[in-house]
């Protein structure tokens, strides 16, 4: 099978995975090398899904020993396999990145003969880049739960990112469908990584030259929607992650139909704009410091798919409101819907030489209609009374600003 | 005063010694020095390179400054000096009202070349062409703004082992491996077409789509369309939009391999139709050796429908499914949970009796592969739309598979009840002639158990969905 029929299988089989940014980290190449991290990623191109390309997103062989139901590679699936050898993924990642394709490599794997079997060969492609050919790219890889020790240690050496996949929201939910995975052996490689992210940075603090040890720190994958798994229940494990791992993001990936289907899961994608909003409530709880039962209470343990879940959270709790932007603290400010962490830093600034007005918040972009009722400026107090009927009408997106994109640009800003 | 700048360098000299005469900012008109041609007066020379005590400015204004320099708007040196002005005259901390009208305005300008820079970043394609023996990497890009020596030290640091050059219609730069040397625009068609490496990139932009996601339009809020031409990949875009909701519809749908049996399906497909042209039926090689075609049998507004393996040796000679000694099992089984056979749509995955010749010239069943399974699937599915069950019981994992690949595994998902496209009930149970064959008693016995619970779990769904 020649290279170009292997990428045609392996990027193929790779496109479930949403985990695809290449942000953090900074990296230089030497006189003659190649490559360079700089802070933000860049997105080389984007394919019609509206999802950007940054990173040559591969699997090392889509041939894998487990049979997790939502995974086109288990076992028991029929589709075409294929293998690239190490030298083959470091040849096109080379050839790629020297035309600006690229920004880096993010190599994941079936599972093949056995965890540390897999991660060995993962480890050996990024180690070609980095020693042999002084690459200076992005290397995300994955981090196969229950490898040994020593060769996560290894990844952790020569990647940017890792990732070792918590795939469902519960351990309940594994068990139906990815029978060989638990969340003990995920959890047990998650707490290899941070533990050792965290102790190459304070080695870095006594000495600058001391290795990094994964600078982009590590990330995580959920699928959602191929379980009936409430909302409340998946950003639990993710703020659990965060705290625990200190992870740097969890991806939802709202579950895809795959090729060959399995009739114990639903033949339908869930709608994608529940996988967005599950991406503005996380950053609620990242940024916001907002809590998980504030935004999913047991009354309502899915976010509304009508509107994004700060909005909703303040149409519940009307009596908040109004907040002076002009006198109130950060974080109350934080929560008024419609305002993001990088409006509210602005104000807290404009506000020390300043009186804040409707014109300065239309200046920086905040979408007034929707703010109004819930802030007094120094022009401004509300006039619509928060509990009438008609505020929800008013505030609620139209239809069409639901869509995707919006959500999406939200869901990367963070401004909600 | 009307003042003539160049590039920031020359408007800083020029707003210092503005700024010493104290020239308030409506009495200034900066303009480009490149329309000097144009201008029939001659400017007011201001320039002054020497510092001015007193004239410090913050550094974040220098910073801004350096992009708003690579606006192409003529407005951005007034906007600049009006800044300045105001910086040096009492409003020192000005820079942190970003809502301020002039601030803001100097923002825009700023935000507009940062986006177009991060655009070149991303957009730039290097072509590989060889130059006396030695790889050397040239690109063509169109920018909005003058951009390329804001941009080209990102690519030293980036490429610093390759000999690149970019190419943009009002300027160019090339990398030798130790400096960045810069140049006049250069047009489209001076740029090499193509790179050997342009197929495999197209391969894995159209791998890496997600047809199921389909979203033009945030596409192009984040491509735009005119950057396309330089994109090899953006060749493949109109093919990708227009062949997505096909390749969604058979990510949904389990991808249909051909059925060879579907070449025999007659025009009409009630069951009698079904059935006749079933007797024709030579898709696979099992009907050169059976005797006759056993196709399935019951009631078209059945509600029930059961699928096993294969006919055996009694039906075989007989026409009919499910009449030797595991159809009398099955029968005895349906009783006791109240199903009436003679109420069911009973059939087969596939239609003819496979045989081998064994001791005594007695014909021993042989397992349907794969392929037959296949090839006989199109008269399973025909009858099933036909019959359209509120539930399909499929006896043995060949039934099974028949349905959901060969990966399905009857120790596993056993006895659960699916919703399915064929029916909105569906599940699978043990053949019953695999209770007859089993050789341990105890297991045997244990697998008995489970196929009554099975079948009258089934019995009970269904009375469920009246
Ligand atoms: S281990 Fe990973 S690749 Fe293998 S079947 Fe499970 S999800 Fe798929
Ligand atoms: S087994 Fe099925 S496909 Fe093969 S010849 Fe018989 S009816 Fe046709």
């Amino acid at each position: 099978m020649d290279v170009r029929k292997k990428l045609e299988i392996l990027a193929d089989a790779a496109k479930y995975d949403a985990s695809c940014s290449s942000s953090g980290g900074k990296r230089k190449a030497g006189k003659e090398g190649l490559g360079s991290v700089e802070g933000m990623g860049i997105c080389h191109s984007y394919t019609p899904d509206g999802r950007c390309v940054s990173l040559l997103k591969i699997l090392l062989t889509n041939f894998c020993i487990y049979d997790c139901q939502y995974c086109i590679n288990r076992i028991s699936s029929d589709t075409a396999r294929a293998r690239f050898t190490p030298a083959e993924v470091v040849q096109l990642t080379l050839d790629f990145y020297k035309r600006n394709y690229i920004e880096g490599l993010f190599l994941s794997s079936g599972v093949i003969k056995s965890p540390d079997f897999t991660m060995e060969q993962l480890v050996e492609v990024a180690r070609t880049l980095r020693e042999v050919h002084g690459f200076q790219g992005y290397i995300h890889l994955k981090a196969v739960p229950g490898a040994s020790k020593e060769l996560i240690d290894a990844a952790g050496r020569y990647a940017d990112r890792l990732s070792a996949n918590i795939e469902l929201p519960t351990d309940g939910d594994l068990k139906k469908l990815a029978p060989e995975k638990s969340f003990t052996v995920t959890g047990e490689t998650m707490k290899e990584i941070s533990s050792r992210v965290a102790q190459s940075k304070a080695e870095r603090e006594e000495s600058p030259k001391a290795p990094k040890f994964a600078p982009a720190g590590q990330s995580t994958q959920m699928i959602v929607g191929a379980t009936p798994t409430p909302d409340a229940t998946i950003l639990d494990t993710a703020s659990r992650l965060y705290t625990r791992f200190k992870l740097k993001r969890v991806y939802y990936s709202a579950y895809s139909p795959i090729p060959i289907v399995d009739a114990r899961l639903p033949a339908k994608s869930p709608p994608l704009v529940r996988e967005h909003r599950l991406y503005q409530a996380d950053w609620l709880l990242r940024f916001y410091g907002f809590r998980v039962d504030e935004l999913a209470p047991p009354e309502h343990p899915d976010l509304s798919l009508e509107m994004d879940p700060k909005l909703a959270w303040a149409l519940r709790r009307r009596e908040s409101f109004p907040v002076d932007v002009n006198r109130a603290a950060r974080e109350l400010l934080l929560r008024v819907p419609g305002m993001g962490v990088r409006t509210v830093d602005r104000l807290i600034r404009i506000r020390r030489w300043h009186r804040i007005t409707l014109a300065d918040l239309a200046r920086l972009r905040v979408p007034l209609t929707r703010v109004k009722p819930f802030i007094v400026t120094a022009d401004h107090r509300p006039t619509l009374l928060l509990d009438s009927s008609r505020l929800v009408e008013k505030v609620k997106p139209a239809p069409t600003q639901l869509s995707l994109f919006t959500a999406a640009q939200e869901a990367l800003t963070g401004e909600l | 005063m009307r003042v003539e700048v160049s590039d920031l360098a020359s408007f800083r000299e020029a707003a210092r010694g503005l700024l010493v005469r104290g020239v308030p900012p409506d009495k200034v008109l900066f303009t480009e020095e490149r329309e000097r041609q144009a201008s029939l007066l001659g400017a007011d020379t201001v320039a002054s390179s020497a510092p001015v005590a007193g004239l410090s400015v913050p550094p974040a204004f220098l910073d801004l400054a350096e992009r708003v320099a690579c606006h192409r708007s003529p407005e951005r040196w007034g906007g600049l000096y009006r800044v300045l002005w105001r910086l040096t005259h009492g409003e020192r901390k000005l820079l942190e009202v970003v809502s301020d009208e002039d601030v803001y305005r100097l923002h825009t300008l700023a935000k507009a070349v940062q986006r177009d820079a991060h655009k070149m970043k991303a957009f730039v394609r290097f072509r590989k062409v060889d130059r006396e023996g030695e790889e050397y990497f040239i690109a063509w890009h169109r920018p909005d703004h003058l951009i390329v020596r804001h941009v080209a030290p990102f690519f030293a640091r980036r490429f610093p082992s390759m000999r690149w050059s970019i190419l943009t219609p009002d300027a160019s730069v090339s990398w030798d491996r130790e400096r960045l040397t810069y140049g006049p625009g250069v047009p489209r068609s001076e740029a090499p077409e193509g790179d050997a490496l342009e197929e495999m990139w197209s391969t894995y932009y159209a791998s890496t789509f997600n047809p199921a996601r389909l979203n033009v339009r945030a596409m192009r809020a984040e491509m735009p369309q005119k950057h396309w031409a330089t994109l090899p990949e953006a060749r493949l875009i109109p093919e990708l939009v227009r062949g997505a909701p096909e390749r969604t519809a058979k990510m949904v749908r389990p991808r249909m391999e051909v059925s060879d049996a579907s070449l025999y399906l007659p025009e009409h497909q009630d069951l009698a139709s079904l059935a006749r042209a079933a007797h024709g039926c030579k898709a696979c090689p099992l009907h050169e050796r059976a005797t006759q075609t056993v196709f399935g049998e019951g009631p078209v507004d059945a509600r029930l429908m059961l699928v096993g393996e294969q006919p055996g040796d009694n039906e075989d000679r007989e026409g009919r499914p499910f009449i030797g000694p595991a159809g009398q099992l099955l029968d005895e089984v349906l009783a006791g949970v109240g199903l009436d056979r003679q109420q069911l749509y009973v059939t087969n995955a596939v239609k003819h009796f496979g045989w081998m010749e064994g001791d005594e010239k007695k014909r021993l069943h042989a397992k349907p592969g794969r392929r037959e399974v296949l090839a006989c699937k199109a008269w399973l599915e025909a009858e099933v739309r036909q019959v359209k069950p509120r539930m399909i019981l499929c006896l043995g994992a060949t039934a099974a598979q028949s349905f959901l690949g060969p990966g399905f595994r009857i120790n596993l998902s056993r006895g659960q009840v699916f919703e399915t496209p064929w029916a909105p009930a569906w599940m699978a149970t043990f053949h019953p002639s695999a209770l007859l064959r089993m050789p341990d008693e105890r297991a045997r016995a244990q697998a008995r158990l489970h196929f009554e619970e099975d079948v009258r779990r089934a019995a009970e769904t269904l009375r469920a969905m009246r």
